[in-house]
């Protein structure tokens, strides 16, 4: 009995056709962006799957920068971690800084005074000027236009000296204390600002000169990577990305802290939500800022910075070497830290790059059981994914360059 | 540190069209002027090294303008930020695609010695696998500082002998369990603040 | 809706399925069946109106039983109200399900929880290490992993030294502890520290698997 085998031939004419329709189709490249590349802002690694220039699909993958912040904060006194804050969004230390401390002070139960507000509110609008000083320079930089680049740090410069005035360090400020400020402003503070804000906004028409209408710059951004409203907020999008989807929401008008609800100011707010958009909404930004600025310098109040609560900061010197309290409360502070009282909260800021959280478990003492930082650089990178897919490979550098993000905060 | 590689010039003697020096001099001053860094920002220091090649502190005066983000094109790996394990591999894949000759510069605490990330996640120091030559302490290093380093690392550049290393192909040791006689640059500056 | 109305829908809904409700700071936290979660999620958001997941996160409860959590923020745009639910899960069956489909941001939320202390999430669409690599044999934020680590394999890179060492902590992290009274034993140096402890400390015997 033969046995039958199944073969298929293939006569040449339907094989011809078969390779004419691979040919036609052609074959999906795997190209792999990061995490050492030029463009991708930080460690940031994505795999595309392109179909010649167009990417089908994007993996992003993160973690390249994961130095165990969480877990390092279960071992330090709320104080010691304060430097971790800085390294989070290092390109606005100071409102991270502003941002740790009012969470411990929400756990506490603490209030600060309103020169302290002031201050920090200072503090934060110079990081927000900072933040998107960097982050629309290194976007128009990457898309070809180095001068915005330059011009862009010339006046982070100016901020880098307003830092390093008021506590030391260029950068990684570490400014804020638990109950108040490391140390209050020092005299040439306020002149050496209002002469800053007269000059920046001259800086940023140069920018919007340069950028805003033109034509190369609009046509790379202009409806690239729309998001919608709907999508924005799924996806728990916040700060200017989900500003500019249309959706006005800003954690500084909704749930004021600090002192934002005695400064009048608005939040621009995008229609379309595409990369273009997001630019516009960080220039409108930095404007918004020097408003608030401006607001600050004017009205910032006389008075002490720091809490009046004897067991929250560390006493004045002179009263750690002659009384016996103060010795005491200077030695518990140092060694075993602030005593949190149980319980749990969560605290979110207004950071340029969107909501920063920090939520927090204490069983009390001076360590926390659970510092969680809901960083908003690692909720808006998801988006990456859904805003690549369907635009081209030089697309993706305006799309990462628009969402703004820093890998130390989203690995932490 | 010998004195054996020192340029010898007098312009009196041989007059101003006319050098006359030691081979290894001249190819060590060429290759000093000329470093070209590949940045290899991987957190904050990153950002201080964007403001060391910004206008206010100008790499560019030191030769070392073109950062190239390709390491076949770049002889000087700045090391600037955390390294992390997950990363160790990529650095040190990039550090192997450099043509020699290369040289480190570990910038900033974190890359000289884990910093103050002691954690699970952090490499103690890139020099567990990288041949680091310079290491730049701070958090983060001023730009004056990392100015200082890339001097030394043009000090150290300027001291070799660069005719018996092109022999070998200027191979760097790959492998080895303590880094050999870098130079730590200490960042101790005061710089003067000047009235705008 | 304020949180407290949100509440009082969500236990007219669920009766019994939530805990009492916790007051702090302004706050409120209710305690959630591990098996409703996914229905009080969808819940609140299709008709309490909360849009938004803030956050998603794991929690650690070494000596409590049941030991682990998972705590999530829900926030409301257009009535800015904020509501926190807990669940509760213990060691022995460490999964529950993913509110992915509810909100989409949990996602890498969920993974990260994932990463950090090994809770499963049920329907998720890539559960996959996000934070550390892939074959990374630990979970880092449990409370009976070292802040120095433990030593693994290094698998596929080019490092040389191709294992993940321990970092020098030389007898502990730098804090006091409450009850600690000798400053030797609250910042330890390494001129104290016999040298047996020294070798023990960097080639821990006993190591937690997966």
């Amino acid at each position: 009995m033969a046995t039958h085998h199944e073969m298929s031939v293939i006569d040449s004419a339907s094989r011809a056709q078969q390779a004419f329709e691979e040919e036609v189709h052609g074959e999906k490249m795997i190209i792999n962006m990061g995490p050492q590349h030029p463009s991708t802002h930080g460690v940031f690694r994505m795999v595309l799957e392109m179909d010649g220039e167009e990417i089908i699909q994007c993996w992003p993958e993160i973690g390249y920068l994961h130095r165990g912040d969480e877990k390092i904060a279960e071992n330090m006194t709320y104080t010691q971690f304060i430097p971790y804050t800085d390294r989070l969004d290092y390109l606005a230390p100071l409102a991270n800084n502003v941002a740790y401390a009012y969470a411990v002070e929400k756990l506490m139960g603490i209030d600060v005074p309103e020169r302290c507000k002031y201050i920090r509110v200072i503090c934060a609008e110079l990081a927000r000027i900072s933040s998107h000083l960097l982050g629309i320079g290194a976007m128009s930089m990457d898309l070809g236009a180095m001068t915005v680049f330059l011009y862009a740090f010339q006046q982070r410069e100016k901020i880098y000296d307003l830092c390093e005035l008021i506590c030391g360090a260029r950068f990684t400020t570490s400014y804020t204390r638990i109950g108040g400020l490391a140390n209050d402003i020092p005299a040439d503070f306020l002149p050496m600002l209002k002469a800053f804000l007269r000059d920046l906004p001259a800086t940023i028409d140069e920018v919007d000169k340069l950028l805003t209408r033109n034509k190369i710059f609009v046509e790379r951004n202009k409806d690239i990577a729309v998001l919608s409203k709907a999508d924005a907020i799924n996806y728990g999008a916040t700060g200017p990305i989900l500003r500019a989807s249309g959706v006005e929401w800003d954690v500084r008008k909704a749930h004021p802290y600090s002192g934002y609800e005695w400064f009048t100011f608005d939040i621009p707010t995008g229609t379309v939500g595409d990369c273009m958009d997001r630019y516009l909404v960080r220039m409108e930004e930095m404007r918004q800022s020097i408003h608030i600025l401006n607001q600050a310098v004017a009205q910032i109040p006389d008075g002490p910075v720091n809490a009046p609560e004897a067991k929250v900061l560390l006493p004045d010197k002179t009263a750690v070497l002659t009384k016996m309290e103060e010795l005491i409360h200077h030695f518990i502070n140092v060694t075993q830290g602030v005593n949190a009282p149980v319980g749990e909260i969560y605290f979110s800021a207004e950071n340029p790059k969107g909501e920063l959280g920090f939520y927090i478990v204490s069983k009390g003492g001076g360590v926390p059981h659970r510092l969680k930082i809901r960083a908003p650089s690692f909720v808006n990178l998801q988006l990456v994914s859904k805003l690549c897919k369907g635009h081209m490979m030089s697309d993706t550098v305006a799309i990462l360059g628009s969402l703004d993000f820093v890998m130390g905060e989203c690995d932490r | 540190m010998t004195q054996a590689v020192a340029a010898g010039f007098d312009p009196k003697v041989e007059g101003r069209d006319v050098i006359v020096t030691r081979l290894d001099a001249a190819v060590d001053w060429v290759r000093k002027n000329s470093c070209w860094p590949m940045p290899m920002g991987l957190a904050c220091c990153g950002i201080e090294l964007m403001a060391v090649g910004a206008s206010r502190f100008d790499i560019a005066r030191f030769g070392a303008e073109v950062m190239r983000f390709s390491p076949r094109q770049a002889d000087l790996m700045i090391v600037a930020g955390t390294c992390v394990y997950k990363m160790a591999g990529v650095v040190k894949r990039v550090w192997d695609q450099m043509p020699n000759p290369k040289w480190c510069i570990a910038m900033g605490a974190c890359a000289s010695t884990g910093g103050m990330y002691r954690s699970y996640a952090v490499v103690q120091g890139v020099d567990h696998f990288l041949p680091v030559d310079v290491y730049i302490s701070g958090c983060p290093p001023r730009p004056e500082a990392v100015l200082e380093g890339l001097m030394a690392v043009q000090r150290k550049i300027a001291q070799e002998h660069a005719l018996k290393n092109m022999k070998t192909g200027d191979q760097k040791p790959t492998h080895y369990d303590k880094p050999q006689g870098p130079i730590i640059v200490r960042g101790e500056y005061a710089p003067k603040f000047v009235e705008r | 809706m304020t949180p407290q109305a949100a509440v009082e829908k969500l236990q007219a809904k669920f009766g019994d399925a939530l805990g009492a409700p916790v007051e702090f700071r302004g706050e409120i936290s209710v305690g959630v069946a591990r098996e409703q979660i996914l229905a009080v999620c969808r819940f609140a958001h299709a008709e309490c109106g909360f849009d938004m997941l803030t956050d998603l996160s794991g929690v650690d409860n070494f000596g409590d039983d049941p030991r682990y959590g998972v705590v999530y923020h829900l926030y409301s745009i257009a009535d800015r109200c904020a509501v926190r639910l807990k669940v509760a899960i213990s060691e022995d069956d460490l999964t529950v399900d993913s509110v992915e489909s509810v909100w989409k941001t949990a996602d890498w939320h969920e993974r990260e929880a994932f990463d950090m202390f090994g809770i499963r999430f049920r329907n998720h669409p890539n559960l996959k290490r996000i934070l550390m690599w892939d074959g990374y044999p630990y979970f880092p934020l449990r409370k009976d992993f070292p802040l120095a680590g433990l030593p693994t394999d290094l698998p596929e890179t080019a490092v040389d030294a191709d294992t993940v060492r321990t970092s020098p902590m030389l007898g502990g992290p730098f804090v006091a502890p409450a009850a600690s009274r000798s400053s030797i034993r609250r910042e330890p140096r390494q001129v104290d520290t016999p040298a047996e402890n020294l070798e023990r400390l960097n080639n821990p015997t006993k190591q937690e698997q997966v």
